[in-house]
């Protein structure tokens, strides 16, 4: 006991003294927390868009006024032709453009079918997934406020639909994608740390000569092994509740499930992650090397967890990668305890 | 009784052999001097003795135990201090120390005797506070020995513990390696000072991993054939030229201004002539030799 008191101590006073692990530890979640949440913001709204309308009627302007107060579209450009309006979204200028045809308001007028042609800059995937869905939501609103129109005009003073189409999302009812990014970043972020922290102090002490030092004495490999852990275990919790308090205050998710649930769950993740950083400083020579490969490591993280990319979209093969990755876990129990309250 | 007694030590990194059936015997209590060329395997066998680093073949004992089935016992009683500056520069000198007493599982009270003590043989006193890293290297040397002590081993591997200090520093550090002997602890040391090696109990030499001369430093200096002769010049390499290859004289080698030969009796006219000295042989002359007959004995 008292060796590893001992030890605790050492770690903790060196911990306290390097630079680069206190900003690993104390910046890391809070940068990592605001850019993500902040910039990397999945809901699309206000996508710049030219419109071409060559209808010039009535009728347009009210599909137009549909396309505008969903907030999603901003017309920013009138184009006069097609090649203008090409030209526009090509430039990276608008994002969208919506063409109307000329005869659009007789087609609705004689009850045929008009098409409005709807183009999307589907370079960003994302924006465009969203842009696609929310225009054929619009057309799908506005044909059947014409068919009903039709079926019973002269009401025109009524504007209620016969169906109402509402897509409710659920657990997150207003898409905020912060709430649901927050519980990545802090699974990414604890994982990172965890990693990077434990296996560059373990190679410091190779690198320095200072392991062979302990080698010598009587200390026993279990002692030294608990004695890099257990500092990490307090830091990584020290993490997570900083970044809890962040996404609390600052993103204002909500916490549906019981924090205790939340913080026993979390040290299986924090365990999970700090045997990695072992199994990393066994490979590493230096302490850089110790680095790029917690980076290395993380990649899949990243992209497989479902922190990014939905793991149903996922092939076989990348799924089961994902199944053995901390990050996933933790991305499921986080997501599931704060934002659905699964106990 | 021996605190150290090897056994055809062997440690071989894939093809190359760094030590190579090495054996000898440490008496308790007394300083022995390991000694050798850069590369000649002193820190391997040490790195095994102190149970860092497996054989590949041989064994020791230690203290009366077998390097093997004693390792832990041994550890309680052994001190280490590696070639490489080993301790946390990052923590001050009284922190290390603190946990080197934790380490050892020393009680309080005794911790911080035993502290105060070693602050005052490494003349540290007034500084404890300081970052290791700032301190020079001679008291730096002095903590890192105070660190390996405080849990008065019996047998203490020192690994070049003077090397990058100052020729005070050096003399104040062996003034403790002679009181840590004559109070019973036994001691290797490796080296590189033949001065520091004139002070030891007995001295092994290395060479390419074989230990190619053991005995007291007076026994060592009845190795060397013949007499000793010193020549003074300022131009030593043309002299060198002229003696080198004279049948009477069985080795030329160059000390700064000066020429060291080892003659056999009847030559020594030659050297009369030149206004050559005739001097006691130092280890230096002694090993220079041996290293001299290993290379022959090679190429032949
Ligand atoms: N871990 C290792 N892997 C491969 N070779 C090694 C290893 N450790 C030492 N060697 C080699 O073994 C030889 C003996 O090294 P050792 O460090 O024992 O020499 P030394 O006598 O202590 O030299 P010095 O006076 O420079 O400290 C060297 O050639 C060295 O390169
Ligand atoms: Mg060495």
């Amino acid at each position: 006991m008292r060796r590893l008191r001992a030890l605790l101590i050492k770690e903790f006073i060196q911990m306290g003294r390097d630079r680069l692990t206190l900003a690993i530890m104390g910046l890391l979640p809070v940068i990592q927390l605001l850019i993500f949440g902040f910039a990397i913001n999945t809901e699309v709204k206000h996508l710049p868009t030219v419109l071409y309308d060559q209808s010039v009627s009535a009728e347009s302007r009210e599909l137009v006024r549909g396309f505008q107060s969903a907030g999603y579209f901003d017309i920013r450009y009138g184009a006069g032709s097609f090649a203008e309006m090409n030209a526009l979204i090509q430039g990276g200028r608008a994002k969208v453009g919506i063409a109307i045809p000329p005869d659009y308001q007789e087609r609705l007028r004689s009850g045929r079918q008009a098409s409005v042609q709807v183009i999307v800059d589907a370079s960003d995937s994302m924006s465009a997934a969203s842009a696609i869905s929310t225009a054929q939501m619009i057309g799908l609103v506005k044909s059947q406020q014409v068919l009903f129109d039709r079926i019973s005009p002269g009401s025109s003073g009524s504007r209620e639909l016969p169906v109402d189409v509402r897509i409710r999302p659920w657990y997150n009812p207003d898409m905020v994608s912060s709430h649901y990014m927050v519980p990545g970043i802090l699974a990414i972020v604890l994982s990172m740390t965890m990693m990077m922290i434990t296996s560059m102090a373990i190679v410091r002490e190779r690198e320095r000569g200072t392991l062979e030092q302990l080698i010598v004495t009587p200390m026993r490999t279990w002692e030294l092994m608990a004695g890099k852990i257990l500092p990490y275990v307090v830091v990584g919790y020290a993490q997570l509740t900083l970044g809890l308090l962040i996404g609390i205050l600052v993103f204002r998710i909500p916490v549906r499930g019981s924090l205790l649930l939340f913080y026993g769950l979390t040290s299986l993740h924090i365990l999970a992650s700090l045997a990695w950083g072992i199994l990393i400083s066994s490979v590493a020579r230096t302490q850089m090397q110790a680095m790029q490969m917690s980076f290395f490591a993380l990649m899949p993280s990243i992209l497989l967890s479902g922190f990014m990319f939905p793991r149903e979209a996922m092939p076989a093969f990348f799924r089961a990668i994902s199944n053995i990755l901390p990050v996933t876990f933790f991305l499921q129990i986080s997501r599931g305890i704060l934002l659905k309250g699964v106990a | 009784m021996d605190a150290v007694a090897t056994r055809d030590l062997t440690r071989r990194f894939g093809h190359f052999t760094a030590v190579d059936r090495v054996n000898f015997r440490i008496p308790a209590g007394s300083v022995f001097g390991f000694l050798g060329p850069n590369g000649s395997g002193k820190t391997t066998t040490i790195r095994m003795l102190c149970g860092i680093l497996e054989p590949t073949s041989g064994s020791a004992e230690i203290l009366g135990m077998d390097l093997f089935s004693g390792r832990e016992a041994i550890k309680a009683n052994l001190g280490y201090m590696s070639q490489k500056f080993s301790l946390y520069d990052d923590l001050t000198a009284a922190e290390n120390l603190d946990f080197y007493a934790g380490l050892f599982s020393l009680p309080r009270a005794l911790a911080r005797e035993r502290i105060e003590a070693v602050v005052r043989m490494a003349g540290l006193s007034g500084r404890t506070k300081e970052r290791v890293a700032g301190l020079s290297g001679g008291i730096r040397q002095r903590l890192a020995l105070g660190c390996a002590i405080l849990h008065r081993p019996r047998l203490l591997f020192l690994d070049e513990p003077t090397s990058g200090v100052d020729p005070r520093s050096r003399r104040r550090f062996w003034d403790i390696i002679y009181d840590l002997a004559s109070g019973g602890t036994t001691i290797m040391v490796t080296t590189h000072f033949m001065d520091e090696a004139e002070h030891c109990d007995s001295i092994g030499f290395m060479y390419d991993g074989r230990l190619i001369a053991l005995g007291t430093p007076r026994e060592l200096k009845g190795f060397v054939p013949g007499s000793v002769w010193e020549v003074l010049s300022d131009e030593p390499m043309d002299l060198l030229r002229d003696l080198e290859g004279n049948p009477g004289f069985l080795d030329v080698a160059v000390y700064g201004r000066s020429l060291h030969v080892i003659a056999e009796p009847g030559a020594e006219g030659i050297l009369a002539r030149v206004g050559a000295r005739k001097i006691a042989p130092s280890l230096e002359d002694v090993f220079v030799h041996l290293v001299k007959a290993e290379r022959g004995e090679k190429a032949a």
